[in-house]
């Protein structure tokens, strides 16, 4: 005789408590000041114009203003209100940043899944090249890639993409190598599938929690190579109202302290706010921290 | 001469929905060279009144009631009180001989370690000692036994060495929590057989923990059946097999491969054993019982006496007449 | 046996570990027919689960060959499996680790059919009537699988494996994992599959009594080599080979007499370096001197079971064995 009883699926309670799990991601402080503060950027970006109180680009006011009522962060030295930059600069690092993360991760999760599905030569390859790309500082790399391509904001992109498509590759091979030994892989062998299948349809749903919360963790990053390839004159050109040249011009003229202090908390304050959101986003999916969260 | 003896034992746990009890109010007793066998399903609490009894539950779990144990009360027991007692006078060995020795330390250094810590014994002594405890377990070749590390041994081996570090102060009282459901069938009839000799030579008390009802009718003397934190019956082990009194112990011993009749099915009892804080009430078997009643999901069962070594817990006691007993 | 499906020959697997090459199934032959439940027991090392992993394609052989349905059973690699072998499938001992955590269960039936080229809303059909054969709810198909317990999911696995139709069901210990109330459930459970759809299934287990009730035939493995094959009643009756004995001994009985089982002495050696001769001879309380030397030949026994040991004879009535002490 067949157990009835035993058929108590999960009942309605129990649904309930994964519903939680998740929602337990707004408990965390941290991860609720991230959100607010990427989404004052957000709407920033969006509403510059309505915001900023005058054009990023005029050079009608004063010359190195001091922050006041008139310019609430003063001006720069080619006597543009820094305010308005900055709400505006909001328009090229956080779209470019994201953009970057996608990018990245894309060629990273291929890569290392090839890597990781196809195992032997191909893997040690592969490997031996992500190892290669591991070894260079980044922004040396970066450096060398932009100023080969030219200095343009797209370039450094590009140049960016190339430094930080390693570390999800060395992810989503591990991720693979690990879901490879599981007992539903060689299932859906033994009903037929082909690798390509079993890659897309049966691995692939294994990847994209673990690899989101890197892409998050990682926002962050992107945001201070674009800034500091910026700063460095790679990257955004003038006369655009970009936070990392911004900087740069903050570190010509250190004695004018506001010229670099407000586009330097700007991005402090982005960054800062990807790795909180991260960081509460890996918590909440990791099963051990998560059950600590919960509780 | 009663060595153990537990009364009205409630085991308190935090689980993430607030306080539930795994153990409710248990009563028993443990006598000088007596194997006591304590069977269950999961969740029974089987394990929770062994760890009490050691000072271990989890954190934040409270032990009330009284366990007096050679004189002391040990629910009044702090942490430090408890190390006094441990290993020396109660002693206890776990289901997953893996987990249980230090993979990284030679079987020298974990056994002499605790030997010496109860005990003010030279190095040397402690050696000889040690040599001679993994004899009466029956480790071949002891001396090199001694340089190896707990990986080189099989499963059974490493029960043995279990049993080995369990004794070597010469404990009163041995909780074997499931020794043998992780090894091989002949593996097992060996550590059955360790653990009954161990028992005649040193006069041994024993507390055997297991789901396995041929372990526990091959080893013990008397029996006690839990279920959801309570007993349910308690007896000698011969009797509790043969004749089952509560319906509880009928289904497990009905459930039991070799005892059906013909045909390939299996029975088993219906249902699923309730879970922590999910104690179904009155007698929390009641949802799975052939034979519930109204009362029985009203009020906490009848005891029942038998004898004055045998009784169930049992508002309906539906096996009465066809024993021939009477209340 | 009516209609043998399939033939394991002279099959021998090997793995290196290290710089060692250890046989984990070394030289066994086994056959299996339609509507019958071979049980496979052994303890640990034995090689068993290997061996039903060879059988299934999971695994190389090394040697031998095994024929299901007249045609030889190839390694599954990176294409996709040939089509012949499709209804020769496997249950896992892990019902954590067979179902992909992150999809919903009634895909993960729908597999087999859909990659057959059935249309997607057709297979889910079919999941859905095949989780009611199995004794689930119909609407768990949009489920996922940690809502299920232990023995839920191996009946999902069951129900994925029926969904293509299979002829023969190698089930590696697949209530091993299970607590007892659904240990029943799920061997009863496989019991009536095999009955109403005729399939022949291996069952692999290291749990004698469960082995004992529902198995037609048992074979019982040693270090790597099947000592005794024939009809479940009639070996645990008189077991005809010294270790299917001491196996038989070494069992507890639940019925209060205190008999306390068959110690059998010794550990079971490294498959890296089986004894000479009868691989069981250190440890056989009836092992003669020839045994060291000798590797006994696979016998037929009058009532039609195989075994290796020199103590019987062939087409020879079962000599019944006797322990002395």
């Amino acid at each position: 005789m067949e157990n009835q009883s035993e058929n108590k699926v999960e009942s309605k309670v129990e649904s309930k408590k994964r519903q939680k799990n998740l929602n337990s991601i707004w408990r965390q402080p941290l991860a609720v000041a991230g959100v607010v503060i990427i989404a004052f950027w957000i709407l920033a970006a969006i509403f510059a114009p309505w915001i900023a109180p005058y054009d990023p680009l005029g050079q009608e006011h004063e010359k190195f203003a001091t922050p006041g009522s008139l310019h609430w962060m003063g001006t720069d030295e080619l006597n543009r209100d820094i305010f308005s930059r900055v709400i505006y600069g909001a328009r090229i690092s956080l779209p470019y940043s994201i953009l970057l993360v996608v990018l990245s991760a894309l060629l990273g999760s291929i890569v290392g899944g090839i890597s990781g599905y196809f195992g032997g030569r191909v893997d040690a390859v592969i490997m031996r090249l992500t190892d290669m790309f591991f070894a260079f500082p980044a922004i040396v790399l970066a450096m060398a890639v932009a100023a080969a391509l030219g200095p343009e904001i797209r370039n450094a992109v590009i140049a960016i993409t190339i430094v930080s498509w390693p570390v999800y590759a060395r992810l989503v091979r591990g991720l693979i190598l690990n879901a490879k030994q599981n007992d539903y892989v060689t299932a859906s062998s033994l009903l037929g599938s082909s690798s390509i299948r079993t890659l897309v349809v049966d691995l692939r749903p294994n990847l994209a929690g673990p690899v989101f919360v890197l892409a998050s963790l990682e926002v962050g990053n992107a945001l201070l190579l674009l800034s500091g390839l910026s700063f460095l004159g790679l990257g955004a050109q003038p006369p655009a109202a970009e936070w990392g040249s911004m900087v740069s011009m903050g570190a010509v003229n250190f004695d004018r302290w506001w010229v670099g202090l407000f586009p330097g908390l700007a991005i402090l304050s982005a960054v800062l706010a990807f790795n909180f959101i991260g960081d509460a986003l890996r918590d909440a999916l990791d099963p051990r921290t998560a059950k600590a969260l919960r509780d | 001469m009663t060595l153990l003896s537990v009364r009205d034992l409630t085991v308190t746990l935090m689980t993430g929905s607030g306080p539930a009890d795994a153990v409710r109010k248990l009563s028993f007793d443990v006598n000088k060279g007596e194997i006591l066998g304590i069977a269950g399903e999961s969740g029974s609490g089987k394990t929770m009144t062994a760890l009490s009894i050691l000072g271990l539950l989890p954190y934040k779990g409270k032990a009330s009631g009284s366990i007096r144990f050679d004189g002391e009360e040990l629910v009044d027991f702090k942490p430090k009180d408890f190390r006094r007692i441990r290993g020396r006078d109660v002693a206890m060995i776990f289901q997953d001989p893996m987990t249980s020795l230090h993979p990284m330390l030679t079987i020298e250094t974990q056994l002499t370690e605790h030997l010496r810590h109860h005990r003010k014994i030279s190095k040397s002594a402690a050696r000889a000692k040690v040599l001679e405890l993994l004899d009466t377990v029956k480790i071949p070749d002891p001396a090199a036994a001694l340089r190896a590390h707990p990986s080189q041994f099989s499963g059974g081996m490493r029960q043995r060495i279990a049993i080995a570090m369990a004794l070597a102060c010469d404990p009163k009282l041995l909780i074997a929590d499931e020794p043998t459901t992780a090894l091989d069938v002949t593996v097992q009839a060996g550590i059955l057989t360790l653990l009954d000799d161990l028992r005649k030579k040193n006069n041994l008390s024993v507390m055997v923990i297991t789901h396995d009802l041929g372990v526990l009718s091959a080893l013990t003397d008397r029996l006690l059946i839990m279920y959801a934190g309570s007993e349910v019956e308690s007896g000698p082990t011969a009797q509790l097999l043969t004749s089952p009194r509560h319906p509880y112990t009928k289904g497990l011993i009905d459930a039991l491969p070799d005892s059906q009749s013909d045909g390939k099915r299996l029975l088993a009892i219906e249902g699923m054993p309730p879970e922590l804080g999910k104690f179904p009430s009155g007698c929390a078997f009641h949802t799975r019982c052939a034979f519930a009643k109204a009362e029985c999901s009203a009020g906490a069962p009848t005891k029942v006496g038998i004898s004055t070594d045998r009784r169930i817990f049992c508002s309906v006691d539906p096996f009465l007449a066809s024993q021939g007993g009477s209340r | 046996m009516k209609d043998l499906i399939l033939d394991v020959k002279d099959l021998a697997v090997e793995y290196t570990r290290g710089d060692l090459k250890v046989r984990a199934v070394a030289g066994v032959d086994l056959q299996l027919g339609a509507g019958e439940i071979l049980g496979l027991v052994g303890e640990s090392g034995c090689g068993k689960s290997t061996l039903g992993k060879a059988a299934v394609g999971i695994l190389d052989r090394a040697e031998g060959d095994v024929t299901f349905d007249g045609k030889s059973v190839a390694k599954i690699g990176r294409g996709k499996r040939d089509p012949h072998f499709l209804s020769l499938q496997m249950i896992f001992q892990d019902p954590y680790g067979s179902l992909n955590p992150r999809r919903k269960i009634g895909e993960q039936i729908a597999d087999g059919p859909v990659i057959q080229g059935m249309n997607r809303s057709d297979a889910i059909e079919k999941a859905k009537s095949l989780l009611e054969r199995v004794g689930l709810p119909a609407n768990a198909v949009d489920r996922f699988p940690h809502q299920f317990s232990g023995g839920q999911r191996q009946r999902i696995a069951i129900a994925r494996a029926l969904a293509i139709n299979p002829r023969v069901i190698v089930a590696d210990e697949p209530i091993s994992a299970l607590d007892t109330s659904s240990q029943a459930a799920v061997a009863n459970l496989l019991v009536n599959l095999v009955e109403e759809f005729q399939m022949g299934m291996i069952f692999i287990s290291h749990d004698l009594s469960i082995v004992r009730r529902i198995s037609d035939r048992v074979a019982v493995m040693y270090l790597g080599k099947i000592v005794e094959t024939g009809r479940t009643e009639e070996i645990w009756n008189s077991p005809s080979h010294p270790y299917t004995k001491a196996l038989m001994s070494a069992i507890p009985h639940a019925d209060g007499k205190a008999f306390m089982p068959l110690d059998l002495p010794g550990d079971v050696p490294n498959p890296a370096y089986p004894p000479s001769g009868c691989r069981f001879h250190p440890r056989c309380p009836m092992a003669m001197a020839s045994c060291a030397t000798e590797v006994p030949k696979q016998i037929a026994l009058a009532d039609g079971r195989k075994v290796s040991c020199v103590l019987q004879s062939e087409g020879a009535a079962v000599k019944t064995l006797n322990f002395a002490k």
